[in-house]
């Protein structure tokens, strides 16, 4: 069995396998990246950094690309408002 | 803190893996920074499910001699000033926010590979609905397709690449639209007896897809769904019908990453960095190799790659003995723009209120009557957003023909807070840079 790691999405706890991406994550759990200017949920597009569709709320800090880091145990992401 | 460096090469894909391999053999110092995670660039992308990475020979042993070789790798880096000749800036995120480092070359190679194009359709901006290569790239950073059911769409040669992959990690790859005609794809297939292994390596995903349909000539009318993605429109030109799916994969074959180079100052011929045979750029000292020089694929990139590095190195006469290799693969890339050309129905996809520009959620109703670029920027806000027009700038190119406009430092977004407090919080300050940054923002 692969090594996994969990963190928090939006309070709920997401196992993912070692090396996953937060952004891998967060579509795991359903969760939108965050939130359009008018409103609408987004999530990853890209994938490689480029688009910023999937930057989110990373342990406080806002604006990180999800699809660009990788989980670590204990991380707490929220969808950006 | 200056760091100083020989051999500066942006983007760890496999031209910059190629160009930094080749220069550190012999005996250059190297540096390369990347801003993904891990080497690799896109294609070669390090993963969680790396089972079909294992098996690409050519992967393992490129990025095996290029960790022997003693090329430093920056990974998180992406590049954001050029302040003056010879030095570059990048953004690095850490833990607690973003930093900006400065490097100061002799020697700078740009490979900074490429992007999808997308272009705008009704609900492409719904959840469920990513890039080709975009869902590849998640897919191989942990997340699981497996038992859901995908449509793959667009055009290029990726899209039957990232299919049979989809396939391999248990998804059900329900068609493939390929927006390019078949008389078009026949001609194109017909071409490749002079490059066997792409031959070869086409038919192999193929016979992954064996009970998957391939469709020439069809595309993407509408992606639907409320809150997610149900089903995908798709039209023939003759018939138009909806296939059921979780996921979309839709990308639009590949547009250079450039910005560095613009930024630089570098001559372009079209959409392209114009170099000479040796892959110089029209600024000494700056080489481009891979994609932003022309989209050819891996093998030019490689040979591109090599090219440069031996440049650098004094290697004047191993250099030219690869240039015929070299120009047949970046002919291989010229029937890849021809068969892969975009059809015109494309352009008229999107309606009033679809989104062109995801970052600002600017329509195609409020585009459609500006003059170009800078007017609709300055009247919308298109393309001002974090992306700095990387995903719309394309899209409006292909939809009005406008011309991006140049670009500017930052070339992506930098905290203010970090720019304002950076004189105090760091005892060697960028006095040239944040004065360039801050006028700017």
């Amino acid at each position: 069995m692969p090594e996994t790691v969990t963190i928090l999405v939006n309070g709920r706890a997401v196992a993912m396998p070692a090396g996953a991406t937060v952004g891998a994550a967060m579509l795991a759990s359903r969760a939108a990246c965050r939130t359009s200017v008018s409103g609408e949920p987004r999530t990853a597009l890209c994938g490689m950094g480029i688009c910023f569709e999937c930057r989110a709320v990373v342990n406080g800090i806002l604006h990180r690309r999800t699809c660009q880091l990788v989980c670590e145990s204990g991380m707490t992401v929220e969808t950006q408002p | 803190m200056t760091q100083t460096c020989d051999v500066l090469v942006i983007g760890a894909g496999p031209a910059g893996i190629a160009a930094a391999t080749t220069a550190a053999r012999h005996g250059r110092g190297v540096l390369v920074l990347d801003d993904n995670p891990a080497a690799g660039g896109q294609i070669w992308r390090s993963g969680v499910q790396e089972q079909s990475q294992r098996r690409d020979r050519r992967r393992s042993a490129s990025l095996a001699a290029f960790r022997a070789l003693g090329a430093k790798l920056l990974p998180g880096r992406r590049i954001v000033d050029a302040p003056e000749p010879g030095q570059l800036v990048a953004a690095v995120e850490t833990g607690s926010g973003v930093s900006l480092e400065t490097y100061s070359f002799q020697h700078l190679v740009l490979a900074t590979g490429a992007r999808e194009r997308f272009l705008p359709f009704p609900g492409w901006t719904l959840p469920g609905v990513f890039g080709a290569g975009g869902l590849q790239a998640l897919v191989r950073g942990g997340f699981s397709v497996a038992g859901k059911r995908v449509v793959v769409a667009g055009t290029g040669p990726l899209l039957l690449a990232v299919a049979a992959h989809l396939r391999e990690d248990g998804a059900h790859v329900a068609t493939v639209a390929e927006q390019a005609a078949a008389r078009r794809m026949l001609r194109f297939g017909l071409s490749l007896w002079t490059h066997p292994g792409k031959l070869l390596q086409g038919t192999g995903y193929r016979a992954t897809l064996a009970r998957t349909p391939y469709r020439m000539g069809c595309w993407p009318l509408a992606a639907l769904g409320q809150s997610s993605l149900e089903a995908v429109r798709l039209t023939d030109g003759r018939r138009v019908w909806d296939e059921p799916c979780d996921l979309l994969a839709c990308g639009f074959h590949l547009v250079p990453n450039t910005e560095v180079a613009a930024l630089l100052g570098c001559r372009f011929d079209g959409d392209f960095v114009a170099v000479d045979d040796s892959q110089r750029t029209s600024i000494p000292n700056v080489y481009a190799a891979g994609e932003p020089t022309q989209i050819a694929g891996l093998d030019a990139a490689l040979l591109e790659g090599e090219i440069a590095g031996l440049t650098i190195a004094g290697k004047p006469h191993e250099a030219a003995s690869l240039f015929r290799r070299r120009d047949r693969e970046r002919r291989f890339g010229q029937r890849l723009s021809q068969a892969f050309a975009l059809r015109e129905e494309l352009r008229t996809l999107a309606q009033p209120d679809t989104i062109v520009c995801r970052c600002e959620d600017v329509r195609f109703g409020q585009l459609k009557d500006h003059a170009g670029w800078t007017d609709a920027k300055l009247q919308t806000r298109c393309g001002m957003g974090p992306c700095q027009g990387r995903i719309c700038g394309p899209a409006v190119q292909t939809l009005f023909g406008w011309r991006p406009a140049s670009v500017r430092p930052p070339l992506s977004p930098i905290p203010l807070g970090l720019l304002c407090s950076q004189p105090e919080e760091q005892s060697s300050p960028l006095p040239q840079t944040s004065n360039t940054l801050q006028e700017t923002l």
